[in-house]
């Protein structure tokens, strides 16, 4: 046990469609972790239901080891930062961040005391009696930031926290929230459909598919072991090849490459970083290696992607770092080759 | 700087269509002359004869008294019936409610005030209530018009304002009550605001609907002015206006104020 929030079997239907598919989940005490998936993967209704803000129609939901499925929003010590900031509009910045406080009934002289502290914690210190018109947009977040933890919640819910900022402010607002959630001790629980966000800023990542969880782990180990095709493609950067295993092997008629390498039978698919793909001076012979012709050149700063389509007519993404030269113009025939180690196996 | 030139007149001519009647009309009621459209010297004699003719004065207080319990009313039902279109989700019936909710808009006056009438005589009637036509009827049929505006104006607000507003507050631990007291209401109060006033000159000004509902005790402003025009006009008709021009006009600039967008 241990965990604070489970997740048993936790099913929601919308007329017909399956929001959630008998979900389980555990999130720990203090971690930050991020509900990753595409739209109608089930990851904003799972945040509204550990909100309240939806009832499951199966399966329970526990704080604490307690069933809270049938609390009211109102009631849980869980609180939500919405993707809108969904900022009271006609109160200033310090009555918004005190609003729960007052519900709470806490005495004027400490609440005056927390909302000081609150706006401190997120930089905002003189901006109490400015309006949330008059914020900008890094701002708001801010202020919705604060508002959710003046409550000193035990988790703190995320909405796409970092959606609606400028790229240059991404990172930064990133770096803050993880100060903050090391420096509260909250568990913060991020929903978002960016997998560069989820793996820059969660402990633990869950990517979800249809209402069920496709895999669950530490960032890394998602991104260097995916558990599925799903898994390998929708974290974006790996080559996913189709075929059949084999003797050990793997042979993927529609790339015409033969990969050799930890293959258990049963294996549908493998995935190949670009990163681990080099390119070779002389012709390798046999498995984990294929010729090929470059189709295209992207430079991407510290390295450059290219699109190398081999014989068999399957394209595969290449990253050439800067370090190894310049890399090969566009229609030139190359050699591609990898170690059999970075060959990653998907059985599903 | 040609076009800018063009836009200009348009603009003017524009205006000079909509604004010269009834800046005329604001200028005679100050004229000294017995005729009402031939100006005679300056001169506030009108409205003192308009202020001694016990009348126009009782009508004119009749209409106000209408016209702030029919926004009332119409503030009541028609904020209920917004705040049930911008936030029940897709009830079932919820088009035909809009639709219904509107209909005072697009329907023709004289559709609505003969409909009321026959409302109200097959009620008293069957209930004895409302006994006879008058101030009452009228004042009920203001309001069925001016609920139309009010739930138009709140269903707007609340359309443009973000719907997690209220879940942020019960997230924040304000049951449904209180989010509704702390944060929908204060967010429609400009809307409701703004709704009355528009109900409460709606009704000041309506001879049709209530020509067709009112009685002998229900001799609103508009209507007695109506019978005056017929025997004739008097100057006195132009300082009326004037006042009205003054009263309705301060009324829409206070809408307009109320409506503004906010920035952000």
């Amino acid at each position: 046990m241990g965990a604070l929030l489970s997740a048993e079997a936790l099913t929601k239907r919308f007329g017909a469609t399956v929001a959630l598919d008998a979900l389980d989940l555990d999130i720990a005490e203090g971690e930050f972790f991020a509900l990753l998936g595409g739209s109608g993967s089930g990851k904003s209704t799972l945040l509204r239901i550990i909100a309240g803000f939806e009832a499951p129609d199966a399966g329970r939901l526990l704080l604490d080891g307690r069933d809270i499925s049938a609390t009211p929003p109102w009631a849980r010590p869980v609180n939500m930062m919405f993707q809108s900031y969904a900022l009271f509009p006609h109160l200033t910045v310090a009555d918004n961040v005190a609003y729960g406080l007052r519900r709470a009934g806490v005495a004027a002289a400490e609440r005056a005391r927390r909302v000081g502290d609150a706006l401190a914690m997120v930089g905002l210190e003189g901006f109490d009696r400015r309006r949330p018109q008059q914020l900008s947009g890094g701002q708001k977040q801010r202020v919705a930031l604060a508002r959710s933890l003046v409550m000193r919640p035990r988790l703190l819910l995320l909405d796409e926290p970092l959606g609606a900022l400028d790229a240059g402010l991404r990172e930064r607002t990133g770096f803050e929230l993880r100060a903050l959630q090391r420096e509260t001790g909250a568990a913060f629980v991020m929903v978002t459909h960016d997998q560069e966000e989820a793996l820059a800023l969660a402990d633990r990542v869950a990517l979800l598919d249809g209402g069920r969880i496709a895999q669950v782990g530490p960032p890394r180990a998602i991104y260097e072991r995916p558990a599925s095709r799903f898994v390998a493609r929708f974290l974006g950067a790996a080559n996913v090849l189709e075929g059949r295993a084999a003797d050990g092997r793997f042979e993927s008629a529609e790339a015409g490459i033969t990969f050799a390498g930890e293959i258990p039978p049963g294996t549908v698919a493998v995935a190949l970083r670009p990163e681990r793909i080099a390119i070779l001076a002389t012709p390798g012979e046999g498995p984990n290696s294929v010729r090929g012709r470059v189709e295209d050149v992207a430079f991407r700063g510290d390295d450059s992607l290219l699109l190398v389509r081999t014989e068999a007519g399957a394209v595969l993404r290449v990253a050439h770092a800067e370090e190894d030269g310049a890399p090969p113009a566009r229609g030139a025939d190359i050699v591609l080759g990898w170690a059999a180690a970075d060959v990653v196996a998907l059985p599903a | 700087m040609r076009r800018g030139r063009a836009i200009r007149w348009a603009m003017g001519l524009g205006f000079a269509f909509l604004w010269a009647p009834i800046l005329l009309l604001v200028a005679y009621a100050f004229s000294a002359d017995r005729i009402p459209y031939q100006w005679g010297g300056f001169s506030l004699r009108w409205f003192a004869a308009l202020a001694a003719n016990e009348r126009l004065v009782e009508a004119a207080l009749l209409s106000l008294r209408i016209a702030a319990g029919a926004a009332s009313l119409a503030v009541l039902l028609g904020g209920v019936a917004g705040w049930a279109l911008a936030r029940f989700g897709p009830f079932r019936g919820r088009a035909l409610f809009g639709a219904l909710i509107g209909a005072p808009l697009v329907l023709p006056e004289v559709v609505t005030g003969l409909s009321l009438l026959l409302l109200f005589v097959a009620l008293e009637a069957a209930i004895g209530w409302p006994a006879g036509r008058g101030a009452t009827t009228v004042l009920l049929a203001h309001a069925t018009l001016g609920a139309a505006f009010v739930a138009v104006v709140v269903q707007a607000r609340l359309a443009e304002a973000d719907r997690s507003l209220e879940e942020a507050a019960m997230d924040l631990g304000a049951t449904p009550f209180i989010a509704f007291r702390t944060v929908t209401l204060p967010l429609v109060a400009p809307a409701l605001a703004a709704g009355w006033l528009l109900a409460f000159t709606l009704s000041l000004d309506d001879v049709v609907i209530a020509s067709f509902v009112s009685g002998p005790a229900g001799t609103t402003l508009p209507i007695a002015l109506f019978s005056m025009l017929r025997l004739g006009l008097t100057p006195e008709v132009n300082a009326l206006g004037a006042v009205v021009v003054l009263g309705v006009g301060a009324m829409l600039g206070l809408v307009v104020l109320l409506l503004r967008p906010r920035r952000g």
